[in-house]
């Protein structure tokens, strides 16, 4: 990888944007079979004391890196721009290669409610932009969305979940969201999914009498929201889960019958889910835990038999949501708002 | 508290929508020839690759066939030491144990009644430990004439169907050496299985651009007006290899270039641009169309060979500042070879859409470069008002689709050099994959072997297309393999090609430069 950069104390959003293009002339110039990524602007609003941690997070996205991201540090009592741009690019054996570009800009609260007027010059044009803001900044946010396309945020953090999923919620009426608590359930909706596809199984949709799903105890957005599938999917009538202490449950109406749904916390050290137990009227279940190397599945047989394997997948770990989350930003998936809307509807009161 | 209309559950599954990755049912993979080069290379580290991506079924179940004498742990350790040398990650050992921890392997001649009864238990016992029938793939990886060796024996074993799963059956390349033994072949294949157990694998056809082929031509309305004999000149299509025949001399002093490239991948990659929009993109809609525009290309009668085809072989030459040996030099490589390592033929389509345009094909070892593309060349413009002298001046508009190495597709259009005079330069427009998208294509048998265990055979060959691909060349084939007096022209190793295939385009067109 190399990189060639640009900084300057005080500066303006034009000559930001100025630096960047001789910076890709220059290295266009250099190697005429570079070229730079056109699919995403990535524009991050964080707290200037976490910006390691932050790039650190980036970082790691794996190979899902935006074309151009734009890092806005906030900084307390600063009131003016300081900036670094920066090309990156790694060549490969014939030469060729795909250029990344990055923008840092130190700034202060007092340019937050304008911010779009110091952003907007420096993204690329006809291209997406996807907006994450981890540590709050709402008013950011607000003032990015004209030139948004799409809001990366996290229910499962720093908000209660009830207020999480609602801000999720008052947000994709005005832009596509891509929620982090969402994708920590993808691997297990597309195992309750494929488990299910089977005819067998699929026959024992119908009748589900309990769901137990267990989250670690900051992911119950996750929880929610994997529920809130399962209920949108399955046409349940959807009520407030009840309880406390880290238990919650409820029983739903199904077309013929009741399901028990139960929201379960516990300790583990990665967000998200930590197991679900989908129970028929049979006695029948299907139990998938997180384990190494993929899930370990438990399928318990009405007549008290009872199957032990392992699903197969790698752990993607939080950078790797990360990454997954601003792939995303191409992708439009038409449950998540349904599975929202259900989990808002269970949310413990 | 919301009131949902009540749920029908008729034969789709409710939680399949939205997800990207659909399910695949508890399946066992047998792959014939474990131990071969094609399976330590290529299949095995792609199914570590869909086993870390969590795209293999919930229950996956693996049998190694072949004839070396070894252990279930001998086959496991060599297994693992593949899939870390030739996967496109590192390995999770986690995962990678996952996988493996219950691979077993069966050995013995792939006649041998003994090694299907083998089969057989294993098969069974997978699944009483599953507690039901998992669906069965069989992959013929092996030397092609045991392919009909191992169908038989399958249906003879009653491996052939399953009472509460599906059974596949996939056969790699080459499917047949001619147009008569591609349809023994699928005659004796068809007597065990039925077509839509059958999985013809051109792993070209898993290449993400050639999927996009279709992507380009059929989403969008920009090159439809253009795609027929009004618009394009003609079409040149190219499989370069730097690299010489290596190991295989014992495989490719029997195949050659026309059979080993052209007859395959480069008619399909015809097929694919020239077919009409299908109707709908499933396998057999898909399918019917390509079989339509492969049969309006016309074969060549043995009189037209000379001067429809070109075939050569490399001599001696310099690639990369090495000088290497020439074909007929290569170990295991007869002295007076007349097995050609470069072809190049001008076909025609005889159709509505492409009557009088010419295609031409090449193919070759040991040219100049590593490169597969297709380039569409459309006519020029009737009439230039522009002034052309001062500058390299105007050239028709080229659209090239780049398999490799830098999968894309450009579009040349002539624009004004900057200054106080009209003057016209030709400037590429370009989609690079890697600059446009975020992620990584994955490898072509990544997605063929999930299909395959999903049953979608779209990317896949049907009986009937491949005795069309025979069709088209069995007359070349003949004619050459009659022919065994003249000589066979060379070129130099490192070169672009043979003289003579410059007499294929005739004086008003000329061969992209590699």
């Amino acid at each position: 990888m190399s990189e060639d950069i640009w900084s300057e104390a005080n500066t303006t959003p034009d000559a930001i944007e100025a630096a960047m293009r001789e910076l890709l002339r220059i290295r266009h110039a250099a190697n005429e079979r570079l070229a730079p990524a056109r699919v995403l602007n990535l524009v991050v609003i964080i707290d200037r004391e976490w910006r390691g941690e932050i790039a650190n997070r980036l970082e790691r996205a794996g190979r899902y890196h935006a074309s151009r991201t734009v890092l806005c540090s906030v900084q307390e009592g600063r009131r003016t721009l300081d900036a670094m741009a920066s090309v990156a690019s790694d060549e490969d054996a014939s030469g060729g290669g795909v250029i990344h570009e990055g923008v840092e800009i130190d700034l202060g609260p007092g340019h937050l409610p304008d911010l779009q007027t110091i952003v907007d010059p420096v993204l690329i044009g006809e291209i997406p932009t996807i907006v994450w803001s981890p540590h709050g900044h709402e008013e950011a946010v607000r003032a990015l969305l004209p030139l948004t396309d799409v809001i990366l945020l996290d229910s499962d953090e720093p908000l209660e979940p009830a207020e999480a999923l609602a801000r999720a919620d008052a947000l994709r009426e005005e832009v596509y969201v891509i929620d982090l608590a969402w994708l920590r359930t993808t691997p297990w909706r597309e195992r309750l999914a494929a488990s299910y596809d089977l005819p067998s199984r699929l026959r024992a949709l119908r009748c589900v009498e309990a769901v137990e799903v267990g989250h670690q105890e900051r992911s119950c957005a996750s929880g929610l929201l994997l529920c809130g599938w399962l209920a949108s999917r399955l046409h349940w009538d959807r009520v407030h889960l009840s309880g406390g202490l880290g238990m919650y449950s409820a029983a739903m109406s199904r077309a013929d019958g009741e399901v028990e749904v139960s929201l379960r916390s516990f300790e583990q050290e990665a967000p998200g889910l930590v197991g679900v137990t989908v129970t028929g009227g049979d006695g029948s279940s299907l139990a998938l835990r997180r384990g190494l190397g993929g899930l370990d599945a438990t399928e318990q047989l009405a007549d008290g038999a009872e199957r032990r394997w392992k699903i197969l997948g790698a752990s993607r770990g939080e950078s790797g949501i990360l990454g997954e989350g601003v792939r995303q930003a191409l992708l439009r998936d038409p449950t998540y708002l349904p599975a929202l809307k259900a989990a808002r509807e269970m949310c413990p009161i | 508290m919301s009131t949902a209309a009540p749920l029908q559950i008729t034969g789709s599954n409710p939680l399949v929508e939205g997800l990207e990755r659909l399910p695949v049912h508890p399946t066992a993979l047998v792959i014939f020839g474990a131990s071969g080069d094609l399976a330590h290379r290529k299949l095995l580290p792609a199914l570590y690759n869909l086993a870390h991506e969590g795209q293999l079924p919930e229950r996956f179940e693996m049998i190694g066939v072949g004839r070396r004498d070894q252990e279930h742990e001998d086959f496991r350790d060599a297994v693992i030491d593949s899939i870390q040398r030739y996967s496109r990650r590192r390995p999770d050992p986690n995962v990678l144990g996952g996988l493996l921890c219950d691979c077993r392997y069966v050995q013995g001649n792939f006649d041998d009644d003994a090694v299907y009864a083998d089969l057989h238990r294993t098969l069974q016992e997978f699944d009483e430990q599953a507690g039901r029938q998992l669906d069965r793939v069989f992959y013929l990886s092996t030397a092609p004439e045991y392919f009909p060796v191992i169908a038989s024996k399958l249906g003879a074993a009653g491996l052939d169907r399953a009472a509460d799963a599906r059974t596949r059956i996939v056969i790699e390349k080459p499917f047949g050496y001619d147009l008569a033994s591609a349809r023994l072949l699928n005659a004796k294949l068809l007597a065990v299985f039925q077509e839509s157990q059958i999985f013809r694998i051109d792993h070209y056809l898993g290449k993400e651009t050639v999927q996009n082929l279709m992507a380009l031509r059929f989403a969008n309305v920009l090159f439809e007006p253009v795609w027929n004999r009004n618009y394009v000149d003609h079409v040149q299509i190219t499989a370069a290899e730097d690299i010489g025949i290596g190991s295989r001399a014992g495989y490719y002093e029997r195949s050659g270039a026309l059979r080993d490239l052209v007859q395959n991948h480069m008619l399909q990659l015809l097929a694919l641009l020239t077919m009409e929009p299908p109707t709908a993109f499933t396998a057999d809609r898909l399918r019917d169309e390509k079989l339509k525009v492969l049969e309006a290309i016309v074969p060549c009668a043995p009189e037209e060979v000379p001067e429809m085809s070109v075939r050569a072989q490399y001599g001696p030459g310099v690639v990369g500042g090495e000088p290497v040996p020439g074909y007929r030099e290569e170990p295991g490589v007869s002295p007076d070879s007349r097995t050609e390592t470069y072809a190049a033929l001008r076909l025609h389509v005889s159709n509505w859409r492409w009557a009088g345009v010419p295609f031409y094909l090449r193919t070759g070892k040991r040219l100049a470069r590593k490169l597969t593309e297709i380039a569409v060349i459309l006519k020029p413009v009737p009439h230039l008002a522009l002034q052309s002298s001062g500058s390299v001046g105007i050239q028709a508009n080229q659209i090239v689709f780049t398999l490799q190495p830098d999968e894309g597709v450009s579009v040349s259009i002539a624009a004004k050099i900057p200054g106080s005079r009209m003057r016209i330069v030709p400037v590429n427009m370009e989609f690079r994959y890697g600059t446009s998208f975020l992620s990584e294509s994955p490898e072509a048998y990544e997605r063929l072997i999930l299909d395959a265990m999903r049953g979608d055979a779209t990317l896949f060959t049907r009986n009937d297309e491949i005795e069309a691909l025979w069709g088209i060349i069995d007359p070349i084939l003949e004619a050459w393999a009659l022919d065994t007096t003249s000589s066979i022209p060379a070129y130099p190793a490192g070169s672009a090609g043979p003289e003579a295939a410059r007499e294929l385009t005739g004086d008003s067109r000329m061969w992209r430069r590699l």
